[in-house]
């Protein structure tokens, strides 16, 4: 991974409290999981930068190393890696995403 | 490029002897897949962590020949 993506990833992830990376961009996901991931921000109203790998290969090879993770979509709170798709989904189902937000202090809205 | 089940049941074995593994093919099309794995070996260890062990047992075809893997890990007392 060249050093110009790694300081690309650090700062998007210091920039935007809450970052996704993902296939197509929010309004248009490309991937079932990445939609899914996008649902449940949007969903818990969360404000979220996002990047889409597909266009960027190496961004795409680069993030997978940077979180030594081997799939997209891949979420960062803070700049810390929270997971990809699935953990998410079972964070957001079992009410700990909701909880992690609360605790790092991103806005949210309240749930139901 | 696809994998079978069962090659993803025993590439998981191998490195985790201890677990109870069921995968599930998701569309019929060997190419979609869910896995619920319970380990010992998984507890102490953050979901992250958990899931990085079943990629490591993967050796790099996650994201590969492996397209689409839904991954569930939990010990054996935490099941769900």
């Amino acid at each position: 991974m060249s050093d110009a993506t790694t300081t690309r990833i650090e700062r998007e992830i210091t920039d935007n409290t809450v970052m996704l990376y993902m296939k197509g961009n929010p309004r248009f996901p490309q991937c079932g999981f990445s939609a899914r991931v996008v649902q449940i921000l949007t969903h818990l109203g969360v404000q979220f930068g996002s990047a889409n790998v597909l266009e960027d290969a190496s961004l795409r090879e680069g993030i997978k190393q940077f979180s030594n993770w081997p799939t997209v979509p891949q979420l960062y709170v803070k700049g810390e890696f929270i997971g990809g798709c699935d953990i998410v989904t079972e964070m957001f189902q079992s009410g700990e995403l909701e909880t992690l937000l609360a605790e790092k202090g991103v806005p949210h809205s309240a749930s139901a | 490029m696809a994998m079978s089940a069962a090659e993803i049941e025993t590439l998981i074995r191998a490195a985790l002897p201890d677990a109870r593994v069921s995968v599930e093919d998701l569309a019929g099309d060997g190419d979609h897949y869910a896995a619920q794995i319970v380990s010992e070996s998984f507890r102490g260890r953050s979901r992250i962590q958990q899931h990085q062990m079943v990629f490591q047992a993967l050796g790099g075809r996650m994201g590969g020949a492996l397209h689409a893997l839904a991954l569930k890990t939990s010990v054996p007392d935490e099941e769900t």
